[in-house]
């Protein structure tokens, strides 16, 4: 097999890691690139560079240094029994492709990932490599995420942190039993016992930074993980569960989940039969509900049925809704905000504008409907100075009245 | 008082803004004639070049606002507004700044209220602006020059870009911020910025023909755009709401995207041919077709989450209707012509005598395709490509129902049965024989009886009752 060109590994590796969610590139330190020698600002708010037709943002380059794996974790495309094209870069190929796409402002940054060639360590190395080279050499000062090797040296693990906005580490499957029969090489201890080490180096680099102003920064836009849905037999209930934990535990910024997608050349293992793309996108509404909606996980679990699965036809809140009916309908010129963030159809902009606005004046339902994007939907939950909902909260069909009109059907057909 | 003194009674004021974008002007006219106590209804903001002459009659001198007049007040969160407000191209938008600033002296505290009508408006202005300002950041796509002057040799990125609104001037650090050691321009409609790496230097409006037309690093990038795309999970709804089409001519990933989509469409229909049915083994049942249906993921349409809507009537009807694709009473109902252009057509069968229940009704396109308009939900004509995909399904329904006359309604019905495409007018009227042997009858589609009015809709009603009249004719001596 002759040498591959740079775009022939470029479609390999690039291909081999889209299977990672996260492409984030907010929050982290204000940077530019005023006074340095070379390029890059990061202002705060990510920035979405272009969205590919899976309706996906794509904002850093999103490359694996190699695809090539001693491991064999069943559902990964790049897993040592897979039958696929492998490749390999340099730190220097990706450091030279990543400042080329980011002079054309085509990213934000590098998200950099790896399959495990040689050893833990010896892959590690090699990122660190690459991101040390964009920082020292270059000055590059755009965003760049690291997905840290758990088994590696936390010596290694650390100095990723230093060059990296954010680093990250997969715990993969949510439930300790799954990752032991579908990623035998990984170890929960290990990988939970990493992201221990990057959360207290975190701390203790915020706390140097109070105290020495020039103290280099330490992944300033935090740690992230991801959970993959849908290959094991872990309920809703489970992962928010997981979620939780490892947001309290480990003081995680986002846990990313990734609906196991079936992939070319699968294993015997796995289910044939993906799980349906809603039930991620229903996790993610959980997770929005406790991060920022104020709902302890144990709540959001309230929302899941018997299965603890969350209803696939309407989203957790109104099913957590629906569940406490007793709490409803609020009086929206007197309910005070954490509960007025619980009116399904209520977001938090909303719900902020309704505070505001109410000291004007009492609020009318018509006043509520341009706060909302749906007024049919929050109406049952909710008194005005004209309106009251006559029973509503009582009526055995709600559900069917809110629930999105196609899933209904679908209802009616099974 | 003191300030009415200096304002000639019922004057009329007319300023002309140097700058669209000009927030500083704007705002220190805005202040003298607040302390001069000049109405929102007593000014009116031209944009340069707009038309003067239409204020003609007004004062074009400022007033002198009194020295002992009260400060201007103005809430923070209005001037964050404003800066932002001021920068989209609403003409109106300088005099919805000073009613406000105006209202504000009354009422500090009126940003607080988002149910008021300016304050809406402001916030909406505002909220356009800076999603154009964000699309800029992302979108604007740096080209390469390598100039070869023996003082400017070096690296120049030169990007063009369209933006909507009166950008250009308040992003320039932005840019000047990420690209610091970078040599660049933007150009663009409205004008052009460029940096040298200690210079900020503005130019006057821009063509594309100005900008380079191609980068070495465009094949690369196109190549990653290709390779991260998850073609499993096809969305193109959500890549239109955050990157729609306007955008595309100035990105050279834009231009994948028609294959990337057919390719994966063509992946998941292989699947689900792999999985289900092949296409050289037509279902054998009406029952199979439906549930076969379930799953077809041939075109987009089935992207858009509706449901597919099944033809039905008798499974030896000798007349099958076929109309265009189901619309959004028939998605919710899951049958076919059960709207208003079902009705409509259910009134006209009756008169010619054709009895709808003998008769097998479908659609040459299965769902619904549509777009959100507010809370509606607005039917969209299949595209050519889509009819042509759908066409199995009625050509497997046609091979099992076996009728004696099809009835095509309208254009995509005719496709959907012919394979290509025909003009009504021409066509109506005279039968085509089909491949099995049946023939087929081509006449417009009941809701566009219903677009029309007036004179135009009753000689369309009386061809189309022409049309109903002849098949009904026809299909008396095929049955008989």
């Amino acid at each position: 097999m002759g040498q591959l060109t740079t775009i022939e590994k470029l479609e390999i590796l690039a291909d081999a890691a889209k299977y990672d969610a996260s492409c984030a590139s907010s929050g982290t330190a204000k940077k530019n690139s005023i006074g340095g020698k070379g390029i890059g600002s990061t202002e705060g708010m990510g920035i979405c560079h272009a969205y590919a037709p899976d309706g996906r943002c794509i904002s850093l380059l999103k490359v694996l240094l190699t695809n090539h794996c001693i491991f064999d974790c069943h559902y990964c495309i790049n897993r040592k029994s897979s039958d696929v094209r492998r490749a390999r870069f340099t730190p220097q190929e990706v450091v030279d492709l990543t400042l080329s796409f980011y002079r054309r402002n085509y990213i934000e940054g590098l998200f950099l990932s790896s399959g495990i060639i040689k050893s833990s360590n010896h892959t590690m190395e090699q990122m660190v490599e690459t991101a040390r080279i964009l920082r020292e050499e270059h000055d590059f000062r755009g965003y760049i995420h690291l997905k840290t090797i758990p088994e590696a040296d936390p010596e290694l693990v650390y100095q990723a942190g230093l060059y990296a906005d954010r680093v990250s580490i997969n715990v993969e499957l949510p439930t300790d039993a799954g990752l032991t029969r579908l990623a035998p090489d990984k170890n929960a201890r290990q990988i939970e016992g990493a992201m221990g080490e990057v959360k207290s180096s975190i701390i203790e680099n915020k706390d140097a930074r109070k105290r020495f102003k020039h103290a280099p920064r330490f992944a300033p836009a935090g740690q992230s993980t991801q959970m993959i849905v849908g290959a094991d037999t872990a309920s809703d209930a489970d992962i928010v569960g997981k979620a939780s934990r490892l947001y309290d535990g480990f003081g995680l910024r986002r846990v990313y989940y990734s609906a196991f997608s079936p992939i070319p050349d699968a294993s015997a293992v796995l289910p044939l039969k993906r799980p349906p793309l809603i039930r991620e996108h229903r996790l993610y509404q959980s997770d929005w509900l406790m991060r920022f909606y104020g709902y302890s996980s144990r709540e959001v679990m309230q929302a899941t049925g018997t299965d603890g699965m969350l209803p696939l036809d309407i989203d957790p809140k109104l099913a957590w809704a629906l569940n406490f009916r007793e709490n409803f309908p609020l009086d929206v010129n007197r309910a005070p905000r954490e509960m007025l963030l619980r009116v399904p159809g209520l977001g938090v902009r909303a719900v902020n504008r309704i505070i505001a606005a109410r000291r004007h004046h009492l609020l009318r339902l018509d006043d509520v409907a341009k706060l909302t994007v749906s007024i049919a939907k929050v109406r049952p939950f909710l008194v005005a100075a004209d309106w009251r909902p006559t029973m509503l909260t009582d009526r055995s069909d709600l559900r069917s009245l809110l629930a999105p009109r196609q899933e209904q059907l679908e209802l009616f057909a099974a | 008082m003191t300030a009415l003194q200096h304002v000639k009674l019922g004057a009329y004021y007319v300023v002309t803004l140097p700058e669209p974008d000009d927030f500083d002007f704007w705002r220190e006219r805005a202040r003298a004639l607040v302390q001069s106590d000049v109405p929102p209804d007593r000014v009116a903001w031209v944009e340069p070049g707009g038309s003067g002459n239409l204020f003609s009659h007004g004062e074009r001198r400022m007033p002198v606002p009194d020295v002992t007049a009260p400060q201007v007040r103005a809430s923070r969160a209005f001037v964050t507004l404003a800066k932002n407000a001021i920068l989209h191209t609403d003409a109106e938008r300088f005099a919805l700044l000073y009613r406000l600033l105006w209202r504000h002296q009354a009422n500090p505290r009126i940003m607080e209220d988002k149910t008021d009508g300016d304050v809406r408006r402001i916030d909406e202005l505002a909220r356009i602006v800076r999603r154009d300002s964000h699309k800029m950041h992302a979108f604007v796509r740096f080209r390469l020059v390598e100039e070869s002057d023996e003082e400017e040799a070096g690296e120049h990125y030169v990007a063009w870009f369209e933006p909507e609104h009166h950008i250009l001037r308040a992003n320039a650090g932005f840019f000047m911020r990420r690209f610091a050691n970078m040599k660049w321009s933007i150009l663009t409609p409205r004008g052009s910025l460029h940096w040298d790496g200690k210079v900020m230097e503005e130019g006057p409006p821009a063509q594309r023909s100005d900008a380079p037309v191609g980068d070495p690093a465009e094949d690369l990038w196109r190549k990653y755009y290709a390779s991260t795309f998850n073609p499993s999970r096809l969305k193109i709804g959500a890549m239109l709401k955050e990157m729609p089409k306007k955008y595309w001519k100035n990105m050279p990933e834009a231009s994948l995207i028609p294959e990337l989509v057919a390719g994966a469409q063509a992946r998941e229909s292989a699947m689900v041919a792999a999985g289900e049915i092949k296409d050289e083994a037509r279902p054998d049942t009406l029952a199979a077709i439906e549930k076969a249906l379930q799953t077809c993921r041939r075109c987009p349409i089935a992207e858009l989450g509706t449901n597919p809507v099944m033809g039905e009537g008798l499974l030896d009807a000798p007349l099958m209707i076929v109309g265009e694709q189901p619309g959004d009473q028939e998605d919710v109902q899951g049958r076919p012509f059960v709207g208003p252009a079902g009705q409509l057509l259910d009134m006209h069968l009756a008169q010619a005598g054709i009895d709808r229940q003998g008769a097998y009704v479908t659609n040459t396109v299965k769902h619904f395709k549509y777009v959100m308009r507010g809370k509606r939900r607005l039917h969209q004509s299949p595209t050519a490509k889509e009819i042509d995909s759908c066409r199995w399904w009625v050509d497997s329904e046609r091979a099992l129902v076996k009728p004696r006359l099809v009835l095509a309604l309208g254009a995509s019905a005719a496709r959907g049965v012919l394979g290509r495409t025909v003009s009504i007018s021409r066509a109506r009227g005279v039968p085509k024989m089909l491949d099995d042997g049946s023939e087929l009858w081509i006449t417009a589609h009941p809701s566009y009886l219903l677009r029309l009015e007036g004179p135009a809709r009753e000689e369309q009603e009386k061809l189309f009752t022409a049309d109903l009249a002849a098949v009904a004719a026809r299909l008396t001596e095929l049955v008989a």
